[in-house]
């Protein structure tokens, strides 16, 4: 089956040794990419080349889009109109409370001593597309390094936690969504206070609060928000909603599913939250207590 | 058997021309795909690689590949290597059997274009578990079985620019 070339054809190396040449460039990249995070630097190099194919690609989408925003119909307009008034109303008597609030509670925070609630900062970002990878939920957006946006930065919509900004290109940044399996994002249930790791799954619209002891109080409609202690994701967020609570006396751990309350598949606009929030100092760390002495393991060994 | 052995006299094809469709099979691949689309596209790059391979191996090597699955790497924020590893072992799969697929008309080269596009899933596949991701299911395997459904379409609108000028026959 193989072709013989005269040898007076010049061929270069036979299928099979490109193959194999080939191969073990991929699959050292691979393991640089994945073991040794190397590539950051490679991969940040070619997103510039890949960007302008991406906005090509995107292109359709958004002049669709753009064009059903224009050919709205008067009534429609007219109804979003009259709702927006009447959120505004309602909301501003809300707003003036707050300022209240706000001020007698800084000034509260101020007699207890305690540190002040930094000022989150957002970044309105619009979402450029989903990532196209049936393994895993993320989102790219239009901000990215040049715009100060930074990896690890949590991302909210109007409702609620979105995901979390896990790499950024100069113009686009990656963000990675709380259903995506295994991400974690440490919540509070608002109704009793108790502490929980909430864990995608890798499936839209499905949570799970992992190692929650059997015994635990969690029911159904109980709303978790984020605990703000891993210094990641500020406190109070609103993340999730239980939607199912399963005890089974078999498993060492009670299965909790989550319905996650942000539109995590169904938004053009999230907001990247710049929390610079400083992490708690670590406790000194304790002293060791000295290495047993070898004599007396040899001595021990020995008898 | 006639219809087995029919060979068309093309114009030769230009370098450009290649490199064109594979940047519109890019693009393809980059096209904001969601939801249930997104199980059923076929993977454009790998399905225009594998026609170049087995119709111009002397043109579209391994090199092409190997960028090719790069650049959908890193526009898919993947592991880097991964479509080129997949890339790679698909035009080799198409050297390797283009005299035999050559033989054939569009259609019944389906028949040999759909297990390679199998082929492709399946290494993707691979380093996607061995990388810790769950198994999506049998439906990932939908878009080879499309993208060996489109491969007669695909093989007629990539051959159109080779085909002779009518005042050329005369």
């Amino acid at each position: 089956m193989e072709h013989q070339p005269p040898p007076f054809f010049r061929t270069g190396p036979t299928p099979l040794v490109r193959l194999l040449l080939f191969t073990s460039i991929c699959l050292a990249l691979l393991v640089l990419d994945a073991r040794l995070k190397y590539l950051d630097r490679l991969r940040q190099a070619a997103s510039v080349i890949v960007y302008p194919i991406q906005r090509i690609a995107g292109a359709p989408a958004s002049i669709f889009q753009r064009a059903s925003d224009f050919f709205v119909t008067n009534s429609s307009l007219r109804s979003e109109n009259a709702r927006l008034e009447q959120e505004s109303l309602s909301q501003s008597a809300l707003l003036q409370q707050l300022g209240l609030l706000q001020t007698e509670n800084d000034h509260l925070r101020k007699l207890l001593g305690t540190r002040e609630r930094l000022k989150a900062r957002t970044t309105l970002a619009e979402i450029l597309y989903a990532a196209r990878d049936p393994f895993s939920r993320k989102l790219v957006v239009d901000q990215g390094s040049f715009d100060d946006v930074q990896a690890g930065e949590p991302v909210i919509d109007g409702v609620g936690v979105v995901g979390q900004v896990t790499r950024v290109y100069p113009w686009q940044a990656e963000v990675t969504l709380i259903t995506d399996k295994d991400h974690l994002v440490p919540v509070l249930n608002t109704r009793n206070g108790m502490r929980a790791v909430l864990a995608g799954t890798g499936n839209d619209g499905a949570l799970e609060l992992r190692f929650v002891p059997l015994n635990a109080d969690f029911e159904n409609g109980d709303q978790l928000v984020t605990s703000g202690i891993d210094g990641v994701y500020p406190p109070g967020l609103p993340v999730a909603q239980v939607s199912n609570v399963e005890r089974n006396a078999a498993f060492l751990f009670a299965r909790i599913t989550c319905k996650p309350l942000a539109g995590v598949n169904s938004h053009r606009q999230v907001l990247i939250v710049h929390a610079q929030q400083p992490a708690a100092e670590r406790p000194p760390e304790a002293e060791k207590p000295p290495p047993p002495p070898r004599a007396t393991k040899k001595g021990r060994r020995g008898g | 058997m006639a219809s087995l052995t029919h060979q068309e006299i093309l114009l030769p094809v230009k370098p450009g021309f290649i490199v064109f469709t594979l940047i519109a099979a890019a693009l393809l691949n980059m096209l904001p795909w969601t939801g249930w689309a997104l199980w059923f596209r076929p993977d454009f790059v790998a399905l225009v690689v594998l026609y170049w391979v087995i119709e111009q191996p002397h043109r579209m090597g391994f090199t092409a590949a190997l960028l090719l699955g790069l650049l959908m790497d890193v526009a898919d924020g993947t592991l880097l290597g991964q479509h080129a590893l997949a890339y790679s072992i698909l035009v080799y799969g198409g050297i390797l059997f283009h005299r035999r697929v050559r033989l054939f008309t569009p259609t019944p080269q389906i028949v040999h274009v759909i297990p390679l596009l199998l082929l492709n899933d399946v290494i993707v596949l691979g380093i996607r578990l061995m990388a810790g991701a769950d198994f999506p299911g049998y439906r990932y395997f939908f878009g080879s079985f499309v993208g060996g459904a489109l491969w007669p379409f695909l093989s007629a609108l990539l051959k159109l620019p080779q085909r002779p000028k009518p005042e050329n026959h005369v």
